[in-house]
């Protein structure tokens, strides 16, 4: 499904696409609203593709409101109807400033020995300047983790997101050796959290709260995409370094520009990290060329042999 | 098989026989033999309610090095289970004879590591409250439901090629054991089954441990395939690897018997069988032993010659470490001592005495739990991504005290399963050695 008009509007564009979603998946309830209960139409009038894929026109009044529900953990195994999401990183633009990294820690309420997201320095070779490179669960399509997982805790969606149910997970953490990435990381003791977070009821969408024995990682923030917003990684990176998108729509946003995916890996030569390990990861990464900032160590990796090669 | 008509000196003999491979009390040092490993388990088991409680935290396992010890006790464990197939079946099915004094021994072995095995996996879970969900929510494409799966059946089979062979000498035990406790002697009556050395039995009892000793020797190689596919079916320099499979195997039978002959050792001193476990059965267990030293040894060349010989990028810092890094003293030392000294010792007949046998074969035991610990710990602390902003101890994995503590008190408990096993049923066959007495003596083929 290819955009119909130009949105410059990350935000925007995702709440309309998920606005299909939301017919698509309330058709039935829809109905029943229109027979039971007369409402009042407003008179302000809304754009929706039908699951027909046609653009319709009907009054706000009969839009049924995306209700911010608790997705339950069988509920979550379902994804997002009819999308792909996608994530490409842009690792010219990547300062270390790790804003993405503090708001993920932030929102998933990860301690600091918890990290969803690491923001590593790289070197490819010894002659080619070291860059940093945000990484965190790349939700591959092949993903090794759900391959080896003994009770279908950890599970591939439709929309090609990644999660865990952390109230089926028996902590074999089997997952986590597999994982290629070190994207996984185990609630090793009893996580603290503040009052409201840990009567939270839990969701595989949300990953909090966490429990002591089980794997979490980066979930791609599936309950605010549901919200049409962005994963809280890419709306805080001041740099525009995440963009974030739909396959399906071939369409990625950072917040600041919507640019086509297929476009933008063509232009930029968009790679895969370890692509030959056949993991086929969702997160594509842009090449450290023509940056916008020179390379400056930080304290963990002065003075240290960090230097990886690819 | 039993003589009815016997004369009065088989007779006499059978008689000594059965006296002196009757189960006897513990001696003092069996007493504080028992005490200590009863107080070890004691500590493992606080420290596992400590864990239980406060979460694998008290582990220094972290992120990183997210398996540990407790892994590599369990492959370990898997391992030196193999024993009781290799004895039971692999000896019996090629006619080897001379095994008949040893194979109680290796099935008690086997069925206490193989439990002991399930048991340190579930020490090792961050959830073991949720157990069941391996049952209830099992996923067919996961190594550890094969895991599951062959362990499970290796333990059944293992604890029946135990029992079978046992009923002859239980319903002895019921007809002779006088001096024990009542709860013994009903023990023995109700697991005999009511045997009465009848042909028609024995016959039974014979086709149902041919048919257990061919079932086992899959199985046997299934669950260590299986541990090693737990490393081989993923992506990590050090484990990814096609040789696997055979190289576990191998190391397993070489720990194996090497855990007879320390057995066998420590028995025949402690219930004087010198005439039953004799200088020849030493001499044929280090023969085996040296051979399967030999084919391990073939395996090891493999695994770590092959890929430092090509010396790919991930590969050479997982090889480095070992052969000349942090890991290497203890590297060199489990080839050296574990394998090397083992092999050029047992070579000669001089080494293939008890008591240089028993030091060589604790040598082995000691060598191939830290082989297993070589083989799961170093790949851990070598992931494809730089490891930045982890502190210290996250690096370089140092198992803690409590979790020595907790995978020393699970080898103390297959000892102690080992004890008690050998306090309660005779741990040489005593059915069996009449019978290839009687057997020898009239110049009979040795049924088997």
């Amino acid at each position: 499904m290819k955009p119909t008009v130009q949105h410059n509007d990350r935000r925007e564009f995702l709440k309309k696409g998920l606005g299909i979603a939301a017919v698509a998946g309330s058709v039935t309830a829809l109905h029943a609203f229109q027979q039971d209960t007369v409402v009042e139409e407003t008179g302000e009038m809304v754009k929706l593709l039908s699951p027909q894929g046609e653009i319709v026109e009907i009054d706000k009044a009969y839009l049924k409101p995306i209700p911010e529900v608790h997705i339950s953990p069988e509920a979550a195994r379902e994804g997002i109807p009819n999308r792909r999401f996608v994530m490409v990183i842009d690792l010219a633009r990547c300062k270390n400033l790790r804003k993405c990294h503090d708001a993920c820690e932030k929102m998933h309420h990860c301690g600091p020995d918890n990290e969803f997201l690491k923001i590593l320095k790289m070197q490819d070779t010894k002659l080619a300047a070291p860059y940093w490179q945000p990484t965190m669960c790349f939700h591959c399509d092949e993903p090794p983790c759900v391959k080896v997982c003994p009770v279908d805790a950890t599970y591939k969606r439709e929309d090609g997101i990644v999660l865990i149910d952390t109230e089926r997970c028996i902590g074999c953490r089997f997952c986590m050796v597999a994982c290629p990435y070190s994207a996984r990381t185990f609630d090793w003791s009893e996580p603290e959290f503040p009052l409201e977070v840990a009567h939270q009821h839990y969701s595989p969408e949300t990953s909090i709260p966490h429990k002591m024995g089980t794997v979490s990682k980066c979930d791609f923030c599936p309950d605010v995409v549901r919200q049409g917003e962005m994963p809280h990684c890419v709306s805080a990176c001041p740099n525009g370094v995440f963009y974030f998108g739909d396959e399906y729509e071939d369409a990625v946003s950072n917040g600041d520009e919507t640019v086509r995916l297929s476009d933008l890996l063509r232009d930029r030569a968009g790679y895969r990290y370890m692509e030959d390990l056949g993991t086929k990861p969702r997160v594509f990464y842009l090449p450290p060329v023509n940056r916008s900032f020179p390379f400056e160590e930080d304290e963990f990796t002065i003075n240290k042999g960090h230097e990886h090669e690819k | 098989m039993k003589n009815k008509t016997s004369s009065t000196s088989s007779g006499k003999r059978s008689d000594a026989i059965t006296h002196d491979l009757m189960p006897r009390p513990f001696g003092r040092l069996g007493h504080i033999w028992v005490g200590t490993l009863l107080v070890i388990c004691a500590v493992g088991l606080y420290f596992y309610i400590e864990q239980i409680r406060f979460g694998l935290g008290i582990t220094a396992m972290r992120d990183y090095s997210t398996w540990g010890i407790y892994i590599a006790n369990f492959v370990f464990f898997v391992a030196i289970s193999l024993v009781g197939s290799l004895m039971s079946a692999i000896l019996k099915l090629s006619g080897a004879h001379w095994r008949t004094p040893l194979t109680r021994i290796s099935e008690i072995i086997a069925v206490a590591s193989i439990l002991f095995a399930a048991l340190v996996i579930v020490i090792d879970m961050g959830r073991p409250d949720r157990f069941m969900n391996v049952i209830l929510h099992a996923r067919i494409q996961s190594p550890i439901t094969w895991d599951v799966i062959v362990i499970s059946t290796y333990l059944v089979i293992s604890l029946l090629l135990l029992y079978l062979p046992l009923i002859p000498d239980l319903a002895i035990l019921r007809d002779h054991h006088k001096d024990g406790s009542k709860w013994q002697h009903n023990l023995y009556k109700i697991l005999a089954l009511g045997w009465s050395h009848h042909p028609e039995q024995e016959k039974i009892l014979r086709r149902s441990e041919q048919i257990l000793a061919v079932l086992i020797i899959p199985v046997a190689f299934g669950i260590h395939t299986v541990t090693s596919w737990l490393f081989a079916t993923t992506l990590r320099p050090g484990w990814d690897s096609n040789n696997f499979g055979p190289y576990f195997i191998s190391g397993a039978f070489m720990v194996g018997a090497g855990g007879v002959i320390a057995a066998m050792y420590v028995f025949r001193r402690a219930y004087h069988l010198e005439q039953y476990l004799t200088d020849k059965h030493f001499d044929y267990m280090g023969k085996l032993l040296v051979l399967l030293s030999l084919v391990y040894l073939y395996f090891n060349i493999n695994e770590y010659f092959v890929p430092a010989y090509k010396m790919k990028a991930a590969e050479s810092a997982h090889l480095e470490q070992l052969f000349f890094g942090s890991y290497s003293p203890l590297f060199w030392s489990v080839q050296i001592f574990g394998m090397v000294i083992p092999i050029l010792v047992l070579m000669f007949r001089r080494g293939r005495k008890p008591l240089t046998m028993f030091i060589i074969a604790v040598m082995v035991i000691v060598g191939a739990w830290f082989k297993r610990f070589l083989i799961v710990i170093p790949t851990l602390s070598h992931p494809f991504i730089p490891m930045t902003r982890v502190p210290e101890s996250w690096q370089h994995y140092m198992p803690t005290f409590k979790e020595w503590v907790i995978t020393g008190s699970t080898l103390a408990g297959a000892l102690l399963i080992i004890t008690f096993l050998s306090r309660l049923f005779p741990i040489i066959p005593i059915a069996e050695t009449i019978e290839h007495e009687e057997a020898a003596r009239k110049g009979k083929p040795i049924l088997d």
